[in-house]
């Protein structure tokens, strides 16, 4: 029961979030809308097409009628740059594009003590707002008159700073003497009042906390602008991250993923011709192939560190497992696949048994085979990736973890487009192999 | 021919067909669903082992799929990664003759069937009628003793089909074989069967035979011809009526179940 309470309480917390994240998700939306009715505008001023296409009065609910607008796609991805510009600051963005960004530069506010006999004295605190990394002090200020002195302060950028501006007060909290105004708008412990270059709140015990508008632009240390991405994109490519350069680490991953493919298909092909065409076989290995198929090859990451270490072995005997079993299955179900009037068609023709499975039962079950080396590719990427993310020493996992470990940001955001286009370009390629060389796929 | 189920009873499938064929004689062999018109086929082509009896051919006793036994199928028993000149040439690339030979029959048999034109083209690049042409002239190609058709025009629509059973007719003029053709379709049993067997169903066995001149008739004819023969309606109303009787009696008889 106390199980379903906390799960209850973790689901009504996601819940939560994905309120507060409702109202950009909406703003998107409309975004695409009225980037459709601009792309409908702009379409109308074009010369109209007269295909086949066009002429089709039913097109809401004619699957065929739909096509991938490609104006939608480019304008989708460059929105997202787009985006990634605006709220990072980036200087491929022209400024007036920019999201808000945070305060840099001086700014200052005045404070307000009331002494316990009523009588009240104002002062000023300066602060510098400088960008991190720099060492800038804070500025020499005089103390002023009355009993309340002039402060000073530096804070980088995007930080706060609690600042004991009584401190330097003739009076102060020991002496039954507080803040009681910032700015000339009545403060108290636990609130807070906006000036010019922020906000200023006050904590329980009464100690100023100074927080400079941080705008609506995200700190680099959460997400980098894409310059930043593409410049430690060469950087990288040259000089490398831990003693690998770019080019040794994706090499090491896509190495890993092809061997332990290679491997996994020359043991799961012949092992699943194997079950398709012998009753003994299907029956040894039917019970053990539905059993490993299930077990996601991530949940066999510690077992094969126990086993084979965290070296190239253990990892390529990872992904020959990940690939096996889908490779097996493809390979019997292609074997399965075929129609027994091809098959008795060829007997009558006079094939023997062997002529058989050389021209029959192997190109008839290619199509099929090339859909599970698709799909074992695919798994085999994320597998390695992932295997590499727990123990590597080189590898474009291993790259982003230890990366995101040093807050290397910039670097894991460029690891993951790497891992994703890398992803992608395998399933093309596979794509486009099939094309090549299983043209009767699904034409029989 | 009789076989166990799964459940513990057993199924007559075929009982007592005898049959005595001539070379160079057409049979169709017509029936309703269930009378076991295709077992009978997979039989005499050497894919099911009969419970009792056996088939002779040319002195021998039938064991297994062989060479001297071609298949022509219903559809989809093309090889659809070859094209139609390979589809053609299996039977002989099988035997391992040589190319030029192969290349010579594989010419000459396209060119019969009307796909001279289409020699290098993918299978599934033809339509339904195309294909049947290929399936026709991959079997002729292995030069076969017995030529055994089950229902190779039922997927076809009616007129390719009309067209079809006229190739039929003129290769069996021409190459003089002997065919076993299973069909459904009353007309195009009458129109390609020299002989014409009707099977009633439970046990599967011979009903009535005919012998039939319109074969003989259409070769070479415009088979809509030969259906305006008296004789041709004739035959066809008492087949029906046949038909239709045996059809009757399987409902009722699941009924009564």
């Amino acid at each position: 029961m106390e199980l379903l309470g906390n799960l209850w309480g973790e689901l009504w917390a996601v819940l939560t979030t994905l309120l507060a994240a409702a109202p950009y998700i909406i703003g998107y939306i409309l975004i695409i809308l009225l980037m459709m009715v601009i792309w409908s505008g702009i379409k109308r001023l074009l010369t109209p097409k007269h295909d086949y296409s066009s002429l089709k009065t039913v097109t809401f609910g004619d699957e065929s009628a739909v096509t991938s607008n490609t104006a939608a796609s480019v304008v989708s991805i460059v929105l997202i740059f787009v985006f990634w510009g605006a709220f990072t600051g980036s200087k491929l963005l022209p400024g007036f594009m920019h999201a808000p960004g945070p305060f840099i530069g001086d700014g200052s506010f005045e404070y307000t003590i009331t002494t316990p006999a009523g009588d009240s004295d104002t002062a000023t605190v300066s602060v510098v707002v400088h960008p991190t990394g720099e060492e800038v002090d804070a500025p020499e200020v005089t103390d002023g008159d009355g009993i309340a002195k002039n402060d000073a302060v530096a804070i980088p950028v995007y930080r706060s700073e609690l600042l004991r501006v009584d401190r330097n007060d003739e009076m102060g909290r020991d002496e039954e003497t507080f803040i009681t105004a910032v700015d000339g708008d009545a403060i108290a412990p636990g609130g807070s009042v906006d000036v010019a270059f922020g906000r200023i709140a006050m904590s329980d015990k009464g100690t100023l906390n100074i927080i400079p508008s941080t705008g609506l632009q995200m700190e680099p240390i959460w997400l980098p602008s894409p310059e930043a991405v593409w410049s430690r994109l060469g950087e990288i490519a040259t000089v490398g991250y831990r003693n690998s350069t770019l080019a040794e680490h994706l090499g090491y991953s896509l190495f890993r993923v092809i061997v332990g493919f290679l491997l996994g298909a020359l043991v799961g092909i012949p092992l699943g011709y194997a079950m398709g065409l012998s009753n003994w076989f299907r029956g040894w290995f039917d019970p053990i192939v539905e059993f490993m198929r299930p077990v996601p090859p991530l949940a066999l990451i510690p077992l094969v560190i126990i086993w084979a270490g965290i070296g190239e072995v253990g990892k390529i005997i990872l992904l020959f497992l990940a690939a096996l079993w889908i490779m097996a299955i493809a390979a019997r179900s292609g074997v399965s696949g075929v129609r027994i009037s091809k098959v008795h068609a060829a007997y009558s023709l006079g094939a023997s048994k062997w002529q058989i499975m050389r021209h029959v039962i192997i190109p008839n079950s290619l199509p099929e085979i090339f859909t599970g080396a698709r799909v074992a590719m695919g798994v085999c990427w994320g597998t390695v990736v992932a295997a590499e993310l727990v123990a590597a020493e080189k590898g474009a996992g291993m790259m982003i973890m230890v990366a995101s470990k040093f807050q290397s940001t910039d670097i894991v955001l460029m690891g993951i487009i790497l891992i994703g286009i890398i992803g992608f370009s395998i399933d093309m390629l596979m794509r486009q192999a099939e094309k090549w060389l299983v043209p009767w796929k699904g034409k029989g | 021919m009789r076989f166990d189920l799964p459940n513990g009873s057993s199924v007559q499938a075929l009982k007592d067909v005898s049959l005595d064929l001539k070379a160079g004689e057409l049979l169709s062999v017509l029936g309703p669903s269930g009378c076991g018109k295709t077992t009978l086929l997979n039989i005499v082509a050497g894919f099911l082992a009969p419970t009792e009896g056996q088939i002779i051919l040319n002195g021998h006793t039938v064991k297994g799929p062989d060479a001297e036994r071609g298949m022509v199928f219903q559809q989809g028993a093309l090889f659809e990664w070859m094209s139609v000149r390979e589809n053609v040439g299996f039977g002989p690339s099988m035997k391992g003759m040589p190319k030029a030979e192969k290349a010579k029959i594989v010419d000459h048999l396209l060119d019969v069937v009307g796909l001279q034109d289409f020699k290098e083209k993918a299978v599934y690049e033809l339509s339904g009628g195309m294909q049947q042409r290929v399936a026709l002239a991959r079997c002729l190609a292995n030069e076969p003793d017995v030529i055994l058709m089950d229902e190779p025009l039922g997927a076809l629509d009616a007129l390719t089909r009309e067209k079809m059973q006229g190739l039929v007719l003129k290769l069996w003029k021409e190459t003089g074989k002997t065919i076993i053709l299973i069909t459904h379709s009353v007309e195009e049993a009458l129109l390609l069967g020299e002989r014409l067997i009707v099977m009633a169903p439970r046990p599967g066995r011979i009903h009535t035979e005919y012998r039939l001149p319109f074969a003989e008739m259409g070769v070479g004819q415009d088979l809509r011809e030969v259906k305006k023969h008296p004789k041709f309606g004739e035959v066809r109303e008492e087949i029906l009526g046949m038909i239709w009787d045996m059809e009757e009696e399987i409902m009722g008889r699941t009924e009564d179940a």
